[in-house]
């Protein structure tokens, strides 16, 4: 076992990404995630790599487009409004193929909202986040561990599968302090023969481009991205099930929400409610099938939230409408209680499903 | 004597590289036209060319090439 | 003896652009300047949003298509990803760079990215079909602005050379033009110029090219070059605006 450090999440993703191969960070201060540029300022300019301070976020998510054309690892992180502005990139990047690694650390909104945690980007990051059909693989840590994990999964996985990962951390998982290690598995990067690092006359020029004026090609593009996207539904799903065994009640939380859960699942098991958890841990692809499997045993599911309910849409639908799904939320940057959760929890258990 | 030749298929007819020409060698062939549907430019005075280049400078499809 | 011929760096390939536009003759001067220097293997070109979109196609060096105005920064990315050997260009239109992509133009310059920037001024949006750009002059009818550009409604035009002569960081700024042949050879000069200090490391180079738009000023090719020297030279004054080895600094007085 290697030594564990302590480390805020935002710092961890920062040394996972390092540790990655990532040598270019571009970024524009936002609170709660401006730790990560901080500490590639600090960093990068030790270990040959570049970090730029953008004068946007819309110039970030451009320079990330521009490295990731020359085939290396790149990144830029930023919070909920931040995000919006980079819209325009992700979009372009789905449509270029390029590979890249985003990191949200989401803020309450609408608009400029508050810098206090929320989850309430859910849509953004999973159903596209910008113009055109596309999807982004999702990744919701809800430890320091994890987001130093994610981090190079991400990483990985966006090389892979040639799209953006996006890490969807809260301001509390961004903030917060653990014991992480730090020995991560880094697979081998794939070859780029795509790569716009110059021709050496040695081959037909590469072109990066998301333009496509010939709709029936334009057309092919697309199924051919969505069965890439079918691919990564079947092979790359992560989640955790907790106490699920003999569980009647499902809570689906992710992130920061999760552990609240468990704390008010501990507690509901302990005045003998049988109660469990299932953690989405990437949010697209959504786990839909131990949803599905769970509604044989289960008669309420509860989808615990820092959102108006967004994640519960796809409970619903990985569910298929079986089951009723209740939702347990607080909103702009307000977290729910343990006491809330158990409170919903005994309710359900009151009514057995019966609503 | 300085060797024309034009990629005519590539011409748009635009007339740039006739104003071009200090000699009056070129001109738009009004009675031809090319698989772009474009009148092209033909060297009508070949014999009167010096080379200097001009036409191919201001021809913005790159069609002129020019041997001495 | 080839005394002129198609650069090895310009695609074999018939251009889009409407008869008599000199996006053409910038195209080729770029080319030129890339088969000259050696560098066609190591450059990356990055291409607009506009009518120049397709620029892409017309290079044979590898090829970055942007999104609208974002080709400073993505060029960043680029030369970032590896400063000693990638060569980078940016070939942007009036819009592109000076209306949405001006934040990126300008923090590129005041970085001093070592990038060679393109840009091509013909006061107006041509792909879209003619509406008034940052750069139509006051008085011009375009599409968005029928009975003239009226600065009193819409302001003024921007000229970008003498306001990026006001930063610290920018190399070199040059305002050219392609409207007879003697304009044309030196705007290849400096288009040279521009590669050169890039390979030189010394920073952020621009050159605007001004240029005409036959079909949407609605103009004979030839009239339209007319119109450059006529109308738009007097607005936007050709010369170097800034060459700091040079020691040269001209400012918006000029």
């Amino acid at each position: 076992m290697a030594d564990k450090v302590l480390m805020k999440g935002n710092e961890a993703i920062a040394e996972a990404a390092i540790i990655a191969g990532c040598r270019h960070y571009f970024g524009y201060p936002i609170t709660p995630q401006t730790e990560i540029a901080a500490y590639m300022a600090k960093r990068m300019p030790k270990i040959g790599g570049c970090f730029l301070q953008a004068e946007s976020e819309i110039a970030a998510i451009n320079m990330v487009y521009g490295v990731a054309s020359c085939g290396l690892r790149v990144m830029t992180s930023s919070s909920s409004p931040g995000i919006s502005l980079k819209g325009e990139g992700l979009s372009y990047l789905a449509g270029a193929d390029l590979p890249s690694l985003v990191v949200n650390v989401q803020r309450g909104g609408p608009g400029l909202g508050g810098i206090q945690p929320s989850q309430s980007d859910y849509f953004q990051a999973t159903k596209g986040g910008a113009h055109g059909d596309f999807h982004m693989i999702v990744l919701a840590p809800a430890s320091v561990q994890e987001m130093a994990d994610l981090t190079v999964h991400g990483f990985d996985l966006a090389d892979k599968y040639r799209m953006t990962s996006m890490i969807l951390a809260d301001g509390t998982m961004g903030q917060m302090m653990e014991p992480v290690s730090l020995d991560l598995n880094v697979k081998p990067m794939p070859e780029k023969p795509w790569a716009t690092t110059g021709t050496k006359l040695e081959r037909f020029h590469n072109i990066t481009n998301s333009l496509s004026l010939v709709p029936e090609e334009l057309e092919e593009l697309n199924f051919k991205r969505y069965q890439r996207y079918a691919e990564i539904e079947k092979n790359e799903v992560m989640y955790e099930e907790y106490m699920m065994e003999d569980a009647e009640i499902c809570i689906a939380a992710f992130g920061i929400a999760s552990r609240v859960a468990k704390n008010a699942i501990v507690e509901a098991r302990a005045q003998g409610i049988k109660v469990g958890l299932i953690r989405p841990i990437t949010l697209w692809p959504f786990p839909k099938a131990p949803f599905l499997k769970a509604t044989e045993k289960v008669h309420t599911f509860i989808s615990v939230e820092l959102s108006m309910g967004q994640m519960i849409e796809d409970v619903r639908l990985a569910t298929e409408c079986r089951r009723p799904v209740t939702l347990v939320n607080r909103a702009g940057g307000m977290i729910p209680s343990p006491e809330q959760i158990l409170e919903a929890i005994k309710n359900a258990h009151k009514n057995g499903g019966a609503n | 004597m300085p060797k024309l030749t034009f990629k005519t298929d590539n011409c748009k007819g635009c007339g740039l590289c006739v104003d071009a020409c200090p000699k009056g060698v070129l001109a738009i062939a009004k009675e031809k036209i090319n698989k772009r549907g474009h009148h092209p430019v033909e060297a009508v005075k070949e014999d009167a060319c010096i080379g200097c280049t001009f036409c191919a400078t201001m021809c913005p499809d790159c069609i002129i090439k020019i041997e001495k | 003896m080839v005394v002129f011929d198609k650069p090895h760096a310009l695609a074999d390939l018939p251009m889009h652009y409407c008869p008599g536009c000199t996006h053409g003759i910038i195209h080729r001067l770029v080319a030129e300047c890339l088969d000259e220097l050696g560098i066609e293997g190591q450059t990356i070109g990055i291409a607009p949003v506009g009518c120049s979109v397709l620029a892409y196609n017309y290079f044979n060096c590898d090829m970055i298509e942007a999104a609208h105005g974002r080709a400073p920064a993505i060029a960043t990315g680029v030369k970032r990803a590896d400063p000693d050997n990638h060569i980078v260009f940016t070939y942007q239109g009036d819009g592109d760079l000076a209306s949405i992509g001006m934040a990126e133009t300008v923090h590129a310059a005041a970085r001093n990215e070592n990038i060679t920037v393109i840009f091509v001024n013909n006061a107006i949006y041509g792909m879209t079909g003619g509406q008034m750009a940052p750069t139509s002059l006051p008085g011009q009818v375009t599409q968005t602005s029928p009975y003239g550009r009226d600065t009193n409604h819409c302001g003024f035009p921007i000229k970008v050379c003498e306001m990026l002569s006001e930063l610290d960081g920018p190399e070199y700024l040059e305002r050219v033009a392609v409207n007879n042949v003697k304009n044309v050879k030196a705007a290849k000069k400096a288009i040279k110029k521009a590669f050169e200090n890039q390979i030189n490391k010394k920073g952020f180079s621009l050159i605007e090219v001004v240029s005409s738009c036959p079909t949407n000023w609605g103009m004979t090719p030839q009239k339209a070059l007319e119109w450059v020297e006529e109308k738009m030279i007097p607005y936007y004054p050709l010369g170097v605006y800034k060459d700091r080895t040079a020691g040269i600094v001209k400012g918006a007085d000029k």
